[in-house]
C-alpha cells in the first residue's frame, strides 16, 4: 500500500469517525494498524496478539491460513476490545472494504465500551495476556515444554467452565449466600434480570463480607477457580496457570454471550455509516456487494451477522412506529427505535436479545426452524412455531452453547474424589469427548473424578480413576 | 485515532505454534506406526508423495454436547416445512479408506494427510542392519559430488540460470527498472562443488518370498509391505547395497523386484530350494568375506514335511555364513499363535537350528505385526568392529 493510499484511509477514518458519534455511537479511541494475511491470521487464531503458545493456536492459524490460501474464506476484520481498541485491516483490501471495516470495527467498540457484560471487562489485557505469555515461557524453561503443554492441555480441555460472574460473588458470606437464596426465585424465565441486581449489590456485599472469611462454596459453576484452589496435586506453578487461563477467559467470556449482538451491531452501523460516506458509483456497487456477502442467510445454517443485524433494524422499526397494541399495552409514543437500540445494545447478551426481541414475524420471515437427526440418518426440520424455535436457539445459547457443569463436592466418599454434575436440559452429552474431558480433569485433580449426567434419558454417573472408565 | 503500518516481518508466532501442532501430529503418528506401516494407502501409493492414513485425532477434548442427539435451529429460504429433510447422515465409516474406522466405533480414527518420506523416517530412525562389519578387502571410497556452493566465477555449464536471472530483475530494481533483461557479467551465478569421500561397507540383502498356493492375499500383502518398507530403508540409509529377490514355490528362482512385487503363483513349498539357491548365490557373486550378508525369508511355514531336514541344514549353513538370518512366518489374518507348537517351520527353526544368535525368527498374525517385525530384523545390536 502506498503513502497515498495510507494518506486517504486517515481521512476516511476521520470521517466515518465523524459520521460515528453522529449517529450516536461512543466508541473507544481506535488505531487501525495495516497488516500483511499471515499477522491477520495469527491475531485472528489468538484472538488476542501477543499470548502464550499453544499448539492449538498453531492448529486454528494453520487452518486459517490454508483456507485463506486457498481462497474459501477470508477475514475482513479483527477488533481487539482494549481501551484504546485496535482494528486490523488485511493490506490486499480494496478501499472500500477498508472503510466497511473501519466502520464496522467502529460498532463494535462502541459496543465493547458500552455493553454491560463488558464493565468488567479488562481494557489493558493486551498488555495482561503477554505478560501471561511470559510467565508461560519461564514455566517452559523450568519444567519443560512437554510438560507445560501437557499441563495446558488439561486446562484448555475445561477452560469455557468459568463463572460469568465471578467478579461478583467470590467474596460473599455464607449467611449473605443463604438469604440471597432465600430471596431467588427457583430459575426462571427472567433469570437474567435478577443478575442484575446483583451488579448493583455487588459493592454493598462486598463491604459486608470483608470481615468473613472467604470459604468454600458449593455448588461451584468454576471448575478452574474451584480446582486451582482445592486440588490436592497441583504446584505453584500449575495454580498459576490456571489463574491466568481464567483471566483470559474472563476476559473473552463476555464476548461469547454477546456474539449475535456484537456481529448485528457493528453491521447495523457499517451499512448506515457507508451510506452516509461520499461514495463514487462503483464504490456503492462494491460496497452493496460486499454488505450483502457479510449480512446474508446461509442456507441450512444461522449466520449471527444477519440474525442480530435484522433484529436490531426491527427493533428501529418497531420502536419507531408502533403497532396500535403496543401503543396501548406498552405506552409507546413512536420514534423511539433510536433510543430503544441504544438500551438494548447496553443492557442485554445474546439470550435474553433473543428471548425478548424474536419475534414470530422475524422468525417467519428470516424462515427459522428446529432440525434434528431423525433415525440416526436423516437431519429433518421437526419443529416450525416459533416461540419453540425461539426457545430453542435460546437454549442452545445458554452457557454460551457449552453443557453447564458444577462441582458438587471436592471431597467425595470422603476421599477427596471430585463429584461433578451436568445440569442436563435435555440435550445429552458426546459421551466420547466426556471420557476424554474427564481424563484432562483427572490429570489437574489427581484423584478419582465423577461426573454425573443422563444417557438415553437416565441418571448416570461417570467415574475414572486415572486408569479406567466405569458407569452406572 | 490512527492508520498504522509497521514492519510485521519478524512477527513469527503463528508459524512457531504451528511447528508445535505439528510436532504433535508427528507425536500421534509416531504412536501410530504399527497401523500406518501396513497401511494399504502406503504399501500401494505408487510413487505418490502423500497419502491419506487413519491416525489416532489430534481433538481438543472438551465437555461438549453430542451433536447427532440435540436439536439445532436454522435458517430457510422461505419455504421450509416441518419434515422437509435437509441434510443426510453419513454413515460412520463408508467414506473412503479401508472400512477400519467404521467398524471400530469406540476409536477415534481420523483421516491425516501424511508424507511417506516423514514416515519412512520416522520408522527407519531406529532401524539399521545388524552386525554390520568391515569388511576389510573390499570397503569402497566412494566418491560423491555435491554441489553446494554459488560463486560468481565458474564453467559456463554449471550456470545456474535461476540464480541468475533472480540477480539480474535485483539489480534492475536497484537501478529503478524492475524487469528482467540486459545480463551482465555480475548477474551470472556458477555452481560449484566439492567432492566428499565416503567409506562404506559392502552389503547384501537377500530377500526370499515363499510364493506358493497356500500364500493367500493376506499372507501376500505383509509379507509385501515388510519388503516394501525393507527395500526402501535399505535405499534411504545405505547407498552401497545390494538387493537379490528370491521367489520360491517347490522350486527357487531369482527374479527382478517388479517380479517380486507382483507375481503370484501356486504349488507346494519346498523352502530348502530357496536357501540352497541363495547359498549359490552368495558362493558366486557375494563372497562373505568382502560382503556384509543379510538373506531374509518369509513364508507361512507350511513346507513339506520331508523337506524339514533340509531345510534346517541349509538355514545353518546360511546363518553361519551370514551376518544375520531373518525368518518371517505369516499366520492367516487374526488367527492367534496356536501353530507356533505344530509342525510349521518357524517352531522347528527354534528347536533345531545349531546357531541362533544369528537367528531372527518371527511370527506375523495381524497387519500391525509389521513394524515390530521390522523392528526386531533391523533393530539396533552387535555393532561389531574387526577385531
Amino acid at each position: 500500500m502506498e503513502d497515498r493510499e495510507i494518506k486517504e484511509l486517515e481521512t476516511a477514518v476521520e470521517q466515518i469517525w465523524e459520521v460515528a458519534q453522529r449517529f450516536g455511537l461512543d466508541p473507544y479511541p481506535t488505531n487501525f494498524e495495516i497488516v500483511p494475511a499471515t499477522v491477520m491470521y495469527e491475531v485472528g487464531s489468538y484472538a488476542l496478539p501477543g499470548r502464550y503458545s499453544h499448539w492449538t493456536f498453531g492448529k486454528a492459524y494453520h487452518r486459517m491460513k490454508t483456507m485463506y490460501d486457498f481462497g474459501l474464506s477470508r477475514i475482513y476484520e479483527v477488533v481487539i476490545n482494549t481501551n484504546p481498541s485496535y482494528g486490523f485491516l488485511l493490506e490486499t483490501n480494496s478501499p472500500v472494504q477498508n472503510k466497511m471495516v473501519i466502520a464496522h470495527v467502529l460498532g463494535h467498540v462502541d459496543f465493547f465500551k458500552n455493553n454491560t457484560y463488558f464493565s468488567k471487562t479488562n481494557r489493558r489485557m493486551v498488555e495482561s495476556v503477554s505478560t501471561h505469555a511470559q510467565r508461560m515461557m519461564e514455566y517452559e524453561f523450568k519444567h519443560g515444554r512437554k510438560t507445560v503443554e501437557r499441563f495446558l492441555d488439561s486446562v484448555l480441555a475445561i477452560e469455557e467452565h468459568i463463572d460469568p460472574y465471578f467478579f461478583i460473588k467470590r467474596e460473599i458470606s455464607p449467611a449473605e449466600e443463604r438469604r440471597r437464596h432465600e430471596l431467588r426465585p427457583k430459575e426462571g424465565r427472567y433469570e437474567d434480570l435478577w443478575s442484575l441486581d446483583k451488579t448493583q449489590n455487588a459493592a454493598k456485599e462486598e463491604a459486608e463480607a470483608a470481615d468473613e472469611t472467604p470459604h468454600e462454596r458449593l455448588p461451584e459453576k468454576d471448575l478452574l477457580f474451584y480446582i486451582m484452589k482445592n486440588s490436592p496435586i497441583l504446584a505453584p506453578w500449575q495454580r498459576d496457570v490456571i489463574a491466568m487461563i481464567h483471566e483470559e477467559m474472563e476476559y473473552f467470556v463476555p464476548q461469547m454471550q454477546t456474539k449475535i449482538m456484537n456481529e448485528g451491531w457493528a453491521s447495523v452501523w457499517h451499512a448506515r455509516i457507508m451510506r452516509e460516506l461520499d461514495l463514487t458509483d462503483s464504490e456503492h456497487i462494491e460496497f452493496a456487494n460486499l454488505h450483502s456477502g457479510v449480512v446474508s442467510p446461509q442456507k441450512g445454517q444461522l449466520n449471527p451477522y444477519y440474525l442480530g443485524y435484522k433484529i436490531f433494524e426491527d427493533i428501529e422499526r418497531r420502536w419507531n412506529e408502533p403497532s396500535q397494541e403496543d401503543r396501548e399495552k406498552f405506552g409507546r409514543t413512536g420514534n423511539q427505535g433510536r433510543e430503544k437500540m441504544f438500551e438494548v445494545r447496553e443492557l442485554e447478551n445474546d439470550v435474553s436479545f433473543l428471548r425478548n426481541y424474536l419475534t414470530e414475524e422475524l422468525c417467519e420471515e428470516l424462515d427459522l426452524f428446529v432440525f434434528e437427526l431423525v433415525e440416526d440418518e436423516e437431519w429433518t426440520i421437526t419443529e416450525k412455531r416459533w416461540q419453540k424455535v425461539r426457545d430453542q436457539l435460546v437454549a442452545n445459547m445458554t452457557n454460551f452453547g457449552f453443557p453447564y457443569l458444577q462441582i458438587e463436592d471436592g471431597d467425595y466418599n470422603g476421599n477427596r474424589e471430585l463429584f461433578m454434575k451436568h445440569r442436563y436440559e435435555g440435550t445429552e452429552l458426546d459421551m466420547r469427548y466426556c471420557r476424554k474431558a474427564l481424563e484432562h480433569v483427572h490429570t489437574l485433580w489427581g484423584r478419582p473424578v465423577h461426573l454425573e449426567t443422563v444417557i438415553d434419558e437416565e441418571t448416570t454417573v461417570l467415574h475414572y480413576n486415572g486408569e479406567q472408565h466405569q458407569e452406572d | 485515532m490512527s492508520i498504522q503500518r509497521n514492519d510485521w516481518s519478524l512477527q513469527r508466532k503463528g508459524i512457531i505454534d504451528q511447528e508445535r501442532h505439528k510436532d504433535r501430529v508427528k507425536e500421534a503418528i509416531r504412536k501410530n506406526l504399527g497401523s500406518i506401516v501396513s497401511n494399504e494407502a502406503i504399501i500401494l501409493s505408487d510413487g505418490k508423495r502423500t497419502v491419506k492414513v487413519p491416525i489416532k485425532a489430534l481433538d481438543e477434548y472438551k465437555f461438549r454436547f453430542d451433536y447427532q442427539k440435540a436439536k439445532h435451529v436454522g435458517q430457510g429460504d422461505g419455504k421450509t416445512r416441518v419434515g422437509d429433510v435437509i441434510g443426510r447422515e453419513t454413515r460412520p465409516g463408508s467414506g473412503t479408506g479401508s472400512g477400519q474406522a467404521g467398524q471400530d466405533p469406540g476409536a477415534d480414527y481420523y483421516e491425516a494427510e501424511v508424507n511417506i518420506d516423514e514416515i519412512a523416517a520416522l520408522i527407519f530412525e531406529d532401524l539399521q542392519l545388524p552386525y554390520l562389519q568391515e569388511k576389510a578387502k573390499k570397503a569402497v571410497q566412494s566418491r560423491k559430488t555435491q554441489f553446494n556452493e554459488i560463486r560468481r566465477t565458474g564453467v559456463i555449464a554449471n550456470l545456474d540460470k535461476r540464480r541468475m536471472i533472480l540477480e539480474n530483475i535485483r539489480r534492475n530494481a536497484r537501478e529503478g527498472n524492475p524487469r528482467f533483461g540486459d545480463i551482465k557479467k555480475e548477474d551470472l551465478r556458477f555452481k560449484t562443488w566439492e567432492e566428499v569421500m565416503r567409506y562404506e561397507s559392502n552389503a547384501v540383502v537377500i530377500a526370499m518370498i515363499d510364493v506358493s498356493g497356500s500364500m493367500g492375499e493376506f499372507k501376500k500383502y505383509v509379507a509385501r509391505s515388510f519388503y516394501f518398507w525393507m527395500v526402501r530403508f535399505l535405499r534411504t540409509k545405505y547407498d552401497n547395497v545390494d538387493i537379490v529377490f528370491i521367489s520360491h514355490h517347490t522350486e527357487a528362482k531369482e527374479v527382478s523386484e517388479e517380479q517380486f512385487f507382483t507375481q503370484g503363483e501356486s504349488g507346494g513349498t519346498v523352502v530348502s530350494s530357496a536357501y540352497q539357491l541363495a547359498l549359490d548365490v552368495i558362493k558366486q557373486r557375494y563372497r562373505p568375506s568382502d560382503w556384509n550378508i543379510y538373506p531374509f525369508h518369509f513364508s507361512d511355514g507350511d513346507n513339506y514335511y520331508s523337506d524339514n531336514e533340509e531345510a534346517v541344514k541349509l538355514a545353518d549353513e546360511l546363518i553361519t555364513t551370514c551376518n544375520l538370518f531373518g525368518y518371517g512366518e505369516i499366520g492367516e489374518e487374526g488367527s492367534s499363535s496356536y501353530r507356533r507348537s505344530s509342525g510349521a517351520l518357524l517352531s522347528i527353526f527354534n528347536d533345531r537350528l545349531q546357531n541362533k544368535d544369528r537367528f531372527v525368527g518371527v511370527r506375523i498374525d495381524d497387519k500391525e505385526d509389521v513394524y515390530p517385525a521390522l523392528k526386531q530384523f533391523f533393530g539396533k545390536r552387535g555393532v561389531e568392529t574387526p577385531a
